[in-house]
């Protein structure tokens, strides 16, 4: 059993040292799944990298009590430590791209790291690895244990690093995210899998998550963290169903529900930032309505299909060629949200760049209201379309040049398409733009780093607004972001949709996301449009299989936890 | 696999070929070939006879063709200056640079890298620091003063090591070796140091700066919370991952051992390469120097290849195809 | 604030690194005496009416039998050393200034293009990179100082050292600035804010040079450092080899090439000074680049 008391973890750096955990408390017995959830900067990765002795320099443990059954872990000298990692604790990290070892086999790896801990002989270690791997779910494992991790998919190389974090017998396990990398069917199964294993090897994890689906469905316990504090603790059932502190309430209400659509999410303290709804008169504003022709601008896709030149694999054999979009044909109707999901490879991405033009279709036809939009090349620099149809990514560390301040961002459109050519009142609009989407003007002199995710994507926003877009594609643009943050970046994009009369192509693979956002869905998979329809009756009743799985595999508050909030 | 071979072939021919250009333009541009073969006193028209019989009136593309194919029959030309055939006079200069560039190239692998492990480990140790400061003086002394300072150490004031040449050699066929006397150790020892220094820095840096890299990485991370043991997690886990772009490089340095070898070459009147390629530029002999410029453009292609097969031999993803 | 605490971030780096103090100061110090020689030098080694053989051989003041004009003592033509020193890092500099900002310049040209545009140019520009890499930086300058040699008249030549051999040194620099430039541009062409002024329709020169070359500044800026101690080492290598400077305009190599004279004799202070003198100045360099490339890639600390 786990036992952690006191738990105070600082940092030392040159303005003093920060204090990132700070008297965590928190007990985890055998069998038991205990969910560890917070958003980023909650210190929840600390606090595991802590119990298993593996703190980032020059971080280190203040003061507080780790212990593990009878072992206390803060008297162990660095050897002893060092053999009890594996043995008695383990750990399971996030990507499985990155965590195993490329140049080994995963024979070589199992067997290596059973021999760590066991004195057996190389058979012996073979024949439980093999075992092991049968039991994770691997099938034909006695030949596949032969292979290197490059040969196995995300999935399967996931349920490798748990075997590999299993075949000591632990009695903890540290899951730093092990499910954020995955796909949801895949994502499912691996939480059945951990599931499992806390039954019946009665192993004790720690879930470090940021997915409050994920924990509802498998957590026994679940302790809130917030800036390296403990907020709630309990049963999940009591800390999701029956939160009593104020910020467990606030994060369950950013959660988007997948079963209904909400209006606006409820945002704590949104009234001081979201003068966005409170603008009248803004400039900005006024400027954006002033647009000449402000009918709302459909979109509609014909039959596109992408191929891409696959790698040669062989001098005498022609490239294999890929499909990323097969015969997509889609509508945004002028004015409204269309959702596009798909998981990771369905080929979202390449759908918008394609409209975007950075990526030519092979066949196809893509239509801007009454315009045909000629595609890739074929689209020069100054095709009007560069202008009507904006773009807000997904990345908003990487979507500002982090070199330029806001202003010189946010008036490159203004400039760009020549709106205003006045310095001044280029620099007068931006900071009217950033007020309109909820963020202080004075930020026009600021570079980006200055800013946090959420900011940032706002900043983005207002960039894109300021080309004065009648057509706007949102990449995926929350999943960067913690909960409470893509709340209020969701409810921003509600607003100015409603009040501008935008249409979006809203592209994300979080399903309940998408329900609040769109009017119409479009499920895309392996290129190919699985189904489509108006949003609320695709999710009520789902027609294809693939939509229903997907559905059903997507981890949610249970509905009757939900009630009580 | 096969394809990647291939591929990094042609990608060789296509640098050969390159070279080759270079060498050939040098020798039908840089100065008139006739009158560097012939006298003062030879007629205009024995000139003229003997420009069509050697086919210098012939178009560009033939004559470059006829060039190349006579590289690849070994026919190299004649020295202006000697009159020799270079072909003969490079021969029995490669031994020399090449035992000189192995050894020095094995120096600054088997401090280098061992060297670059132990500061990768201790990061912040003192020996470490002491280490990456005597290398960053390392790398900023030039060759030639590392040469002169070990001549005026070990050969003037200390007299323990000869200050040129390359001492007793023996001839094995068309080889000529100082590997197997001591004299010829002795002889070697100075300049090999000399040459493998600064390539030594350089190994020593690049192998920190990807194994601190590597340590970094989540299969280590990963490595370390299942508790293989330290041994095993730095020397099969980290040091075979810092390998692969180690050995990359070190296939480029190649290039770096050759260039300095001219300089060590010629503070210890070496008699290889370099010092043949240093005085026909001197005496601008355009015939030894293009060719001098082939075989060692040849070297290096050579070498990067056979780094090639080693990188297939290293990394699986190269090797075993995607199942999945 | 945080933007100020940032480029502080350096600034901080800096005061705390005293190598990286001193080598500041060394640096700067040569460059100055470098910048300044026509005035603070006793004599002009270019000018033989200003010195005389009458002064020849003298040895630094702590010696015996020095001359207390002259600080570090004369060489065999009795030239004061410090003169010569300031003359020969002034000319040392000059060329390998000027060498690398026209490596900078190609490289770092072509290795954007390369990296923007990719596919067939990219390839073509780094085919051209792989053949100037099997001819390394000193073959590259000898053979272009050999092709000089074979192309120009004599009288000429004379005239063009310096633009010979800054031409020869650049070339085989500017591969390194076009691998570097092209791989951080790589990295920059996935980012969104250059997707983003791609999409816009911006021309390819200003998503280059206004978008991403403020971004791939750093790595460039250790290159230019390293390559700096690159180009000043290739010039002394050179001349010392004795095809670069000839002796009537001596570089900080030429010196050290005369200086080899008087290994074997007492006047030590003729080939070592120097010497030191440039060993000084490239080391400073390095520690100078090293540092930057801690800054900029701080998880090598």
């Amino acid at each position: 059993m786990l036992a952690i008391k006191d738990l105070c973890i600082k940092f030392p750096s040159r303005f003093g040292d920060f204090t990132a955990i700070e008297d965590v408390d928190m007990t985890i017995k055998p069998g038991e799944i205990h969910g560890l959830v917070g958003e980023s900067g909650a210190g929840k990765s600390t606090v595991g990298a802590a119990v298993i002795g593996l703190l980032a320099a020059p971080g280190y443990i203040a003061k507080g009590d780790l212990s593990l059954g009878d072992t206390d872990l803060r008297k162990l000298t660095p050897a002893q430590a060092h053999a009890l990692r594996g043995d008695r604790i383990s750990m399971i990290f996030q990507d499985p791209q990155t965590s195993l070892n490329p140049l080994m086999t995963i024979e070589d790896q199992l067997i290596e790291t059973i021999q760590a801990h066991a004195d057996v002989s190389d058979t012996e270690a073979r024949a439980r690895a093999v075992d092991l791997l049968e039991e994770i779910g691997i099938k034909n494992a006695a030949q596949r244990i032969k292979s290197y991790p490059h040969q196995f998919s995300g999935g399967m190389r996931q349920r490798v690093v748990i075997a590999l974090a299993i075949c000591t017998d632990p009695e903890l396990i540290i899951a730093d995210e092990p499910t954020t990398a995955l796909d949801v069917a895949v994502q499912s199964q691996v939480l059945d899998l951990i599931r499992r294993l806390a039954k019946d090897r009665q192993i004790a994890f720690m879930l470090i998550t940021h997915d409050i689906g994920g924990i509802a469905q498998i957590a026994d316990r679940v302790t809130v963290m917030r800036q390296g504090r403990v907020m709630e603790t309990g049963e999940t059932r009591q800390v999701l169903g029956a939160p009593t502190h104020p910020y467990t309430r606030a994060l369950l209400d950013a959660v988007p529900p997948l079963d209904r659509r909400i209006a606006r999410f409820r945002v704590p303290d949104e009234s001081s930032s979201a003068t966005a709804t409170a603008t009248k008169g803004n400039q900005a504003e006024t400027w954006l309505l002033a647009g000449e022709k402000h009918a709302p601008m459909g979109l509609s896709l014909d039959q596109i299909t992408v191929q891409f030149q696959g790698a040669r694999s062989a001098l005498w054999r022609k490239p294999e060629v890929f499909r990323a979009l097969d015969e997509v044909s889609l509508d945004v109707r002028p004015g409204t949200i269309l959702g596009l999901v798909g998981e990771s490879g369905s080929g979202k991405s390449t759908l918008a760049k394609t409209i975007t033009g950075l990526i030519a279709p092979t066949s196809g036809t893509m239509t801007l209201g009454d315009e045909t939009l000629p595609g890739g090349k074929a689209r020069n620099r100054h095709h009007p379309s560069r202008q009507l149809i904006q773009m807000v990514f997904q990345d908003p560390y990487s979507s500002l040049n982090s070199r330029h301040k806001i202003g010189a961002i946010l008036a490159e459109p203004l400039w760009f398409y020549g709106f205003v050519q006045d310095q001044k009142e280029r620099q007068e609009l931006a900071a009217a733009m950033l007020a309109l989407v909820g963020m202080q003007p004075d930020a026009i002199d600021k570079y980006p780093h200055q800013f946090s995710g959420g900011q940032r994507q706002r900043i983005a926003v207002a960039r894109a607004l300021l080309a004065r877009p009648r057509f706007l594609i949102c990449d995926e643009p929350t999943s960067a972001l913690d909960v409470s943050i893509q709340a209020e970046i969701l409810n921003l994009l509600k607003d100015l949709q409603s009040k501008f009369g935008l249409s979006i192509l809203f592209i994300s693979h979080n399903l309940a996301v998408v329900r609040q956002m769109a009017d119409d869905v479009v499920v895309l998979r392996n290129g190919i449009i699985e189904e489509s329809g108006a949003s609320e009756e695709l999710f009520e009743r789902p027609t294809v299989d693939y939509t229903k799985t997907l559905l059903s595999q997507t981890p949610v508050l249970p509905a009757q936890w939900q009630s009580a909030t | 696999m096969v394809y990647f071979i291939l591929k990094r072939l042609i990608q060789s021919v296509f640098v050969m070929l390159a070279v080759a250009f270079l060498a050939f333009s040098l020798f039908r541009f840089v100065g008139d070939p006739i009158t560097q073969m012939t006298g003062v006193e030879t007629s205009v028209a024995d000139q003229e006879r003997l420009r069509e019989d050697l086919g210098l009136n012939d178009p560009f593309i033939l004559q470059f063709g006829r060039f190349t194919g006579d590289m690849l029959q070994g026919d190299f030309g004649f020295s202006y200056r000697t009159r020799q055939p270079v072909a003969e006079m490079i021969a029995t200069r490669i031994p020399a640079t090449i035992e000189l560039g192995v050894v020095a190239l094995l120096i600054s692998l088997l401090v280098g890298v061992p060297a670059g492990v132990f500061t990768a480990l201790r990061p912040r140790g003192i020996a470490t620091q002491a280490i990456l400061m005597t290398t960053l003086v390392g790398v900023s002394i030039p060759t030639f003063v590392i040469g002169i300072m070990l001549i005026f150490i070990f050969g003037v004031q200390l007299g323990w090591l000869p200050t040129f040449g390359r001492g007793g050699t023996v001839q094995i066929g068309n080889w000529e070796s100082s590997l197997f006397t001591i004299e010829g150790w002795r002889a070697l020892l100075l300049p090999a140091i000399t040459l493998g220094v600064y390539q030594l820095t350089l190994t020593m840096r690049l192998v920190r700066a990807e194994m601190m890299e590597v340590m970094r990485s989540d299969y280590i991370r990963f490595a370390m919370a299942r508790g293989v043991p330290m041994r095993k997690l730095h020397y099969k886990h980290a040091l075979a991952n810092t390998m692969v772009p180690v050995i990359t490089i070190i296939g480029l340095q190649f290039g770096g051992v050759i260039a300095f070898s001219i300089v060590t070459e010629s503070v210890f009147q070496w008699p290889g390469m370099g010092l043949l390629f240093l005085e026909s530029i001197r005496f601008v002999d355009i015939p030894v120097m293009g060719v001098y410029l082939v075989v060692i453009a040849f070297f290096f292609v050579l070498v990067n290849l056979i780094v090639d097969l080693l990188y297939v031999a290293i990394d699986p993803r190269l090797r075993v195809k995607d199942v999945s | 604030m945080i933007a100020f605490l940032k480029r502080h971030e350096g600034l901080w780096l800096f005061v705390h690194a005293p190598a990286a103090i001193i080598a500041a100061i060394v640096a700067l110090l040569i460059m100055l005496g470098a910048i300044f020689a026509p005035w603070i030098a006793l004599v002009n080694p270019y000018d033989l009416s200003s010195f005389s053989l009458f002064d020849g051989l003298l040895p630094p003041i702590w010696e015996e039998g020095a001359n207390t004009k002259y600080l570090l003592g004369t060489d065999d033509q009795g030239r004061d050393m410090i003169s010569s020193i300031l003359y020969g890092a002034r000319l040392s500099l000059v060329i390998g200034i000027s060498a690398l900002s026209i490596a900078a310049v190609l490289g770092v040209g072509l290795g954007l293009a390369a990296g923007y545009y990719g596919g067939r140019f990219d390839a073509i520009v780094m085919r051209i990179a792989d053949v100037q890499l099997a001819l390394p930086a000193i073959l590259t300058a000898l053979l272009i100082d050999g092709i000089a040699r074979g192309l120009l008249p004599a009288a000429v030549q004379q005239d063009l050292r310096v633009a010979v051999l800054t031409l020869a040194i650049a070339l085989s620099l500017w591969v390194n600035f076009a691998r570097t430039a092209r791989a951080s541009t790589f990295v920059q062409m996935k980012k969104e804010y250059v997707l983003a002024a791609i999409m816009m329709g911006q021309r390819p020169t200003r998503v280059m040079f206004v978008h991403i070359l403020p971004n791939i500044l750093g790595p460039l800026l250790v290159i230019m450092t390293v390559d700096l101690a690159s180009a000043i080492l290739l010039e002394a290598t050179l001349s010392f080899l004795g095809i670069g400077l000839p002796a009537d305009s001596p570089s900080l190599g030429t010196l050290i090439r005369i200086g080899m004279q008087f290994l074997l004799s007492g006047e030590w202070w003729i080939l070592w000074i120097p010497t030191l003198f440039l060993v000084a100045l490239v080391v400073s360099i390095n520690i100078l680049g090293d540092f930057l490339r801690d800054v900029f890639n701080p998880r090598l600390r």
